[in-house]
């Protein structure tokens, strides 16, 4: 046998100890949770409070009388639902990552993905896949300006998404609200107007080859938006590491100046990584609104869309990995699922956002858990390879 | 006239506000250490404090109650910034991730203390959490002025002479443009750059509490801090990590935002605009500065970069 590994042998081992490290941010992030619940009450702290979080979705699975009316299927498909946004925040936080920028501006880029979707939706009244294109355009101009700062005028583009982040969430609140006066904005139930209701058009369907998911899940809002997700997952996976061009922005990341050296146009490449970003929460924004899982809140203009920051937290615990942000955005979404389904009386449900919380942190050293798995599995493979030598 | 006191009034108390907090970031950036986290240390720092407003017992002498409760907001931001201080010096972690993390923790355990504390005491989970502001609040003249105005001085002094005038804030400066040079004469990196977040972590958590109480009598922790420790950050980098230049951006800042606040009770309102405009332009004004001035910019050498011994 050769003693160099092979490359390939290599990425799976490095993707093995990334899935094991994020598996054990997971791990110790729940145990956490479980030692604060025990702390506000130890009694319940089980079967009123972890337990519910663990099951999520699947907490009515097991319940016939909920299972002959297919209801159980309901909380399952409303982690499926609120995942997809939270995939595509992910992936968004996620490519920008892998290009050496940080995007904590996700949240602002989906406020104006928001806008941009439910304008043409409930004012123009435009057919689905334009609104969400709509809101893809909005999103992307909203990335766009913080990528330029960066390139050309070299402003740390946190402090940028940062300042856009709340711009965003003003400026689009006022457009949406208007005094009252907005078309968009329907008085009676302080929000913005149901898509179903004024453009049932604009809807994002819900059957894909004669299957209807909605039928299936016994849930309205579950659309084929969980489809376009993994679709724009497995698009953003290809782009990084089957094209040339997801070559060039990963080397702008790694160094910029040996990029610009080696003849790449870095300052481009920054500009389009973050429209690319924007473009990406813009999108699950879309998917998010236009499957009409909630109405918009124009007047809530003290606190930014939890999905911008839980993308943080989704990017992180996949690693970085257009795919694994697939998983770990329905895990994300599970929990949130979990942390409602506690029993409010005793736990409230902000604890699994805590938890959530927890595991960033957690994943903010994963490096420490990683090295320690890959040499576990280092010391593992290389044992088995030496009994085969004997 | 009614409306240029109110003006005074709220620009006064957001005033405060952003000079604690902006320069609590200034206190870490010059040891090094980017801390984002300001928002969420200033949401725990704030309900700490309201809290312990809330159970301590009314009988108790005015000036102890001020007195307590700003301690334990204080003592809340340490503990808590301690928990950026130990991933990002200790373990070596990615800084900003540490602070958002810290971020998206601080207004969800804000949420459970505040819903918790609801429900043992009145039967409801709401999340807003209701508490007597009067020991802090007095009128000088037609003015309304807080507490912590006197005390935001007081610290600006005191940081000023600490971080310019001591030994100390030398070798904590050191730290935050070239580590290893400051190791080499025998300061220890750790330990300054600890003290960096720490001092940081208190001055965020008086900042929080300064935020809340002094405003309203109910405060909902839902919108944690609403936005305010970012706009610190702004201040920060706007007053160039320098505690004088802090507080003069700290004041240009709070007066746009005291005019969203009286905007529709003064001459302001028939400009007819939405109170978010006001709301936007610190933002974007601060946005525009940092495009003309991030060239030449003062920031800390070093900040960001975990310290490792080896490296030269």
């Amino acid at each position: 046998m050769n003693k160099k590994e092979s490359p390939l042998a290599m990425n799976a081992k490095k993707a093995t100890a990334s899935v094991l490290s994020s598996l054990a941010c997971i791990f110790i992030g729940l145990i956490l949770g479980y030692i604060f619940l025990v702390i506000l009450n130890a009694k319940y702290a089980w079967s009123d409070g972890l337990w519910p979080i663990i099951k999520g979705g699947f907490k009515s699975f097991g319940n016939e009388q909920l299972m002959a009316t297919r209801a159980h299927m309901k909380p399952l498909a409303m982690v499926i639902a609120e995942g997809a946004p939270l995939i595509m925040t992910g992936l968004s936080v996620a490519f920008a990552f892998k290009t050496g920028l940080f995007n904590i501006g996700a949240a602002g880029q989906y406020v104006l993905g928001a806008f941009g979707g439910l304008y043409c939706a409930l004012v123009l009244h435009l057919p689905w896949y334009l609104c969400l294109l709509a809101a893809t355009l909005a999103g992307a101009i909203w990335g766009a300006l913080p990528g330029i700062l960066k390139a050309y005028l070299n402003v740390n583009e946190v402090i940028t998404c940062i300042m856009m982040n709340w711009i965003g969430l003003y400026g689009a609140n006022t457009l949406m609200y208007q005094g009252g006066n907005s078309p968009m904005y329907f008085i009676k139930q302080a929000k913005t107007y149901t898509v179903a209701s004024q453009s049932p058009g604009s809807l994002i369907p819900s059957k894909i080859f004669g299957w209807d998911l909605t039928e299936t899940f016994n849930y309205s809002a579950m659309t084929i938006a969980i489809l376009l997700a993994v679709i724009a997952a497995v698009v953003i996976y290809i782009i990084l590491n089957k094209t040339t061009f997801g070559y060039e922005l990963k080397a702008c990341g790694h160094n910029k100046n040996a990029a610009t050296y080696a003849g790449i146009n870095a300052k481009r490449n920054i500009v389009l990584s973050m429209v690319i970003a924007g473009a990406l929460a813009g999108f699950g924004a879309g998917l998010f609104y236009l499957s009409g899982i909630e109405q918009y809140n124009p007047q809530e203009s003290t606190a930014l869309p939890a999905q911008g920051f839980n993308g943080i937290s989704v990017a992180l615990l996949a690693s970085l990995n257009p795919i694994g942000c697939i998983f770990s955005g329905i895990f994300i979404s599970h929990l949130s699922v979990g942390g409602n389904a506690m029993t409010q009386s005793i736990f409230p449900k902000e604890i699994s956002d805590a938890v959530s919380g927890i595991i960033v942190y957690l994943c903010a050293f994963s490096m420490i858990f990683k090295g320690f798995f890959s040499k576990l599995i280092g010391g593992a493979l290389f044992k088995k390879r030496g009994e085969d030598k004997s | 006239m009614t409306g240029v006191y109110l003006l005074i009034k709220y620009a006064l108390l957001y005033g405060v506000v952003l000079l604690l907090v902006a320069m609590g970031g200034m206190w870490s950036e010059h040891s090094g250490i980017i801390n984002i986290a300001l928002e969420g240390i200033m949401t725990i720092g704030a309900v700490a404090g309201a809290l312990a407003l809330c159970l301590l017992p009314e009988t108790m002498p005015a000036f102890l109650i001020v007195l307590i409760s700003i301690l334990v907001a204080c003592a809340a931001g340490v503990i808590y910034s301690a928990l950026l201080a130990f991933a990002s010096i200790n373990l070596k972690a990615d800084q900003t991730i540490g602070g958002t993390a810290l971020n998206l923790m601080g207004t969800a355990l804000a949420l459970v203390f505040v819903k918790n504390y609801n429900l043992t005491h009145s039967g409801n989970q709401s999340p807003k959490l209701a508490y007597n502001n009067s020991p802090f609040i007095f009128n000088i003249g037609p003015i309304t002025v807080n507490v912590f105005v006197f005390l935001g001085i007081a610290l600006l002094v005191i940081s000023f002479i600490l971080m310019y005038k001591t030994k100390f804030g030398l070798r904590l400066r050191a730290c935050g443009e070239h580590p290893q040079a400051a190791a080499s004469v025998g300061i220890n990196v750790y330990t300054m750059r600890w003290a960096g977040v720490l001092i940081s972590g208190f001055l965020g958590g008086l900042g929080g509490f300064a935020y809340v109480v002094p405003s309203v009598s109910i405060w909902n922790f839902e919108q944690g801090v609403a936005g305010m420790g970012f706009l610190s950050l702004a201040v920060m980098i706007f007053g160039a990590w320098h505690p004088i230049k802090i507080f003069g951006c700290a004041l240009f800042f709070a007066v746009f935002k005291a005019l969203a606040d009286i905007a529709d009770s003064t001459f302001l309102g028939q400009l007819n605009l939405a109170k978010e405009i006001y709301r936007m332009m610190p933002f974007i004004a601060s946005l525009i500065v940092l495009a003309f001035t991030s060239k030449k910019s003062k920031a800390p050498k070093a900040e960001g970069i975990p310290y490792d011994k080896g490296m030269r």
